[in-house]
């Protein structure tokens, strides 16, 4: 469905490229998880894929065709993005309801309230939200909000950097369940970057590990599950998780 | 025992809006010391607001009341702004939850940082100490090549880095109580323990107090004295961290159970069915 090769991204001529050379492929219908530490490039891959990195190389590929340098409508009626900093992605001086409306206007959609009540209710958001501001929502219901306004567009592919970071494990069930429905019920795609490896192992099929810029190792979930995986940073990281959230459910 | 860092009765706050008042906080009390708690709740539930409320950063939408809102011996209701403006960030520190936008976008992170930490030394520190200050504190959070980072913009550095400046400017001002806001939720596991232990040593070695916000039970179980969990403006239970398991609430009850987890993959996850007598009962 989509995929990339060879992708490199160079923000200063000097230092080591953000992303040095990553490549994979994730068929229709399948979630493709990114984990790695913090600054590794996992974010700059998503924003590279939807045309936000510029002067990136190697292909992006939808369908198996390489996507326009100039990311077309048609690209972004398919391909949706979630940022990971949500507030830097809404329009600080436009209502809720506006920022919903506003990528089925741009891509010739028809829109209407009805459809803005109902993406807010998809993501438990009470209709009344689509008065409010961006700085008049907490945390985690502007995070919910960008996860609505990707999803209005009924797109095939959705980019997910950190989608659930903002919110109580409860909402982030309701999330996760959402998202496990729309893919068992319209065969959507996701990739999805989460340092929650129970969050990976909950959505994906398979994964890979990143460091500086690189895949280090590809999983799948089964071996994340089972703990068999081989290089030794992805050791350490499953370690660390598991020592980590030694929680049970009550 | 000597007097709370933060002494909070009976807080409310309600936000005026376009479609009428908003109560994000409902009659909220509680004590801080040189210890740790945590506050975990529903997203939307008055965490954030409770925190701006104490360094009195809320904005004029906002109308705040309490029986009594004590930051650091000063009464934060009747404090003029010139007060509140001392204690703001050099005896109080907000970590904000969207650290890369509460970050000034047209000024390089370190500089941000040395100007804090000028701002607030004792001896009005030059520019070369407050430079070393500053990878110092870069590196003490754990960002590899300080150097680099330091001379970044807001939009140029990652999630996680984001988080850890923010860390590091509020930590320069050398404040006695921490209010972190999801400080930690873009780092992966191994950073995040490590920048945990940093403000463990902290909190151990200077005596702070820390109001530590997150939605991450198991950091909070491992890393906090105590546990607030919030709901709908209300505190709701209060806990020993170590006892979070046991909890009775039915909220903090559907918590626990809606964790996903590596081992035991579940097709669809359990989701709280939220009675509305929680809104109310406390
Ligand atoms: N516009 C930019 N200009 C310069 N450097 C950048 C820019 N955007 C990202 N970088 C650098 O690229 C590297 C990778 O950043 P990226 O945001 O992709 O990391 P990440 O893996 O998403 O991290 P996190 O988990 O903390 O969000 C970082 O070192 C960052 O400073
Ligand atoms: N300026 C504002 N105007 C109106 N309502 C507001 C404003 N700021 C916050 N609110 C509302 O107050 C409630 C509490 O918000 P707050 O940001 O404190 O929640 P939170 O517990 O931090 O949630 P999260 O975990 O999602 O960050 C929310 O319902 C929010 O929509
Ligand atoms: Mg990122
Ligand atoms: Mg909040």
């Amino acid at each position: 469905m989509i995929a990339v090769r060879d992708l490199v991204v160079r923000f200063d001529r000097k230092g080591a490229p953000a992303v040095a050379g990553v490549s994979f492929a994730i068929e229709k219908g399948e979630t493709f998880g990114l984990v790695g530490e913090s600054g590794c490039g996992k974010s700059t891959v998503l924003r590279a894929i939807a045309g936000l990195v510029p002067g990136h190389s190697g292909d992006v590929l939808l369908d198996g065709r390489p996507v326009p340098a100039r990311r077309d409508r048609a690209f972004y009626s398919r391909v949706q993005m979630v940022f990971q900093d949500p507030y830097g992605s809404l329009h600080p001086r436009q209502t809720i309801a506006a920022q919903l409306a506003e990528p089925l206007r741009n891509l010739g959609l028809n829109g209407g309230p009805a459809r803005v009540d109902r993406a807010l209710e998809t993501v438990g958001l009470d209709p009344a939200f689509r008065w409010r501001f961006p700085h008049e929502l907490s945390g985690g219901q502007r995070q919910r909000v960008a996860i609505a306004r990707a999803l209005i567009v009924e797109p095939e592919v959705l980019l997910l950097d950190e989608p659930t970071s903002a919110l109580d494990v409860s909402v982030q069930a309701e999330i996760l369940n959402l998202l496990t429905e729309l893919r068992r019920r319209r065969g959507l795609t996701y990739l999805l970057v989460s340092h929650d490896l129970a969050v990976i192992s909950h959505m994906c099929g398979e994964l890979a590990v990143m460091q500086r810029g690189r895949i280090l190792e590809r999983l799948d979930v089964e071996r994340l599950r089972a703990g068999t995986v081989e290089h030794p940073y992805s050791a350490e990281l499953l370690a660390a998780s598991e020592a980590y959230g030694e929680l049970r459910p009550a | 025992m000597s007097a709370p860092l933060v002494s909070a009765r009976n807080l409310t706050v309600r936000f005026a809006t376009q479609k009428g008042p908003v109560d994000a906080v409902r009659g909220v009390s509680f004590d801080l010391g040189r210890e740790k708690i945590g506050i975990v709740g529903e997203s939307g539930s008055g965490k954030s607001t409770v925190g701006r409320a104490l360094m009195r950063l809320l904005p004029r939408s906002a109308t705040v009341a309490a029986d009594r809102l004590v930051v650091c011996d000063t009464d934060v209701l009747a404090a003029d702004e010139k007060i509140m403006r001392r204690i703001r960030g050099r005896r109080i520190g907000l970590i904000m939850q969207d650290p890369k936008y509460s970050l000034n976008p047209v000024v390089p992170v370190g500089l941000q940082i040395a100007e804090t930490f000028r701002l607030h030394s004792p001896a009005h520190a030059g520019a070369r100490a407050a430079r070393e200050a500053t990878l110092a504190l870069l590196r003490q959070v754990r960002i590899h090549d300080p150097e680099r980072v330091a001379g970044l913009y807001p939009h140029q550095i990652s999630g996680g880095m984001g988080q850890r400046v923010m860390i590091a400017m509020v930590l320069a001002g050398g404040p006695e109580v921490l209010i972190a806001d999801e400080p930690t939720s873009a780092l992966d596991v191994t950073v995040r323990m490590e920048v945990l232990s940093l403000l463990d040593e902290l909190v151990a070695r200077k005596g702070l107090g820390l109001l530590f916000i997150s939605h991450d039970l198991n950091l909070v179980r491992r890393f906090c004295d105590r546990v607030l969990i919030m709901y709908a403006g209300r505190v709701v239970e209060a806990l020993k961290a170590s006892e979070i398991d046991h909890a009775k609430h039915p909220y903090t009850q559907g918590l626990l159970a809606s964790l996903p987890l590596i081992r035991q993959p579940r097709e669809i996850l359990p989701t709280l069915v939220r009675d509305p007598a929680w809104r109310e009962s406390a």
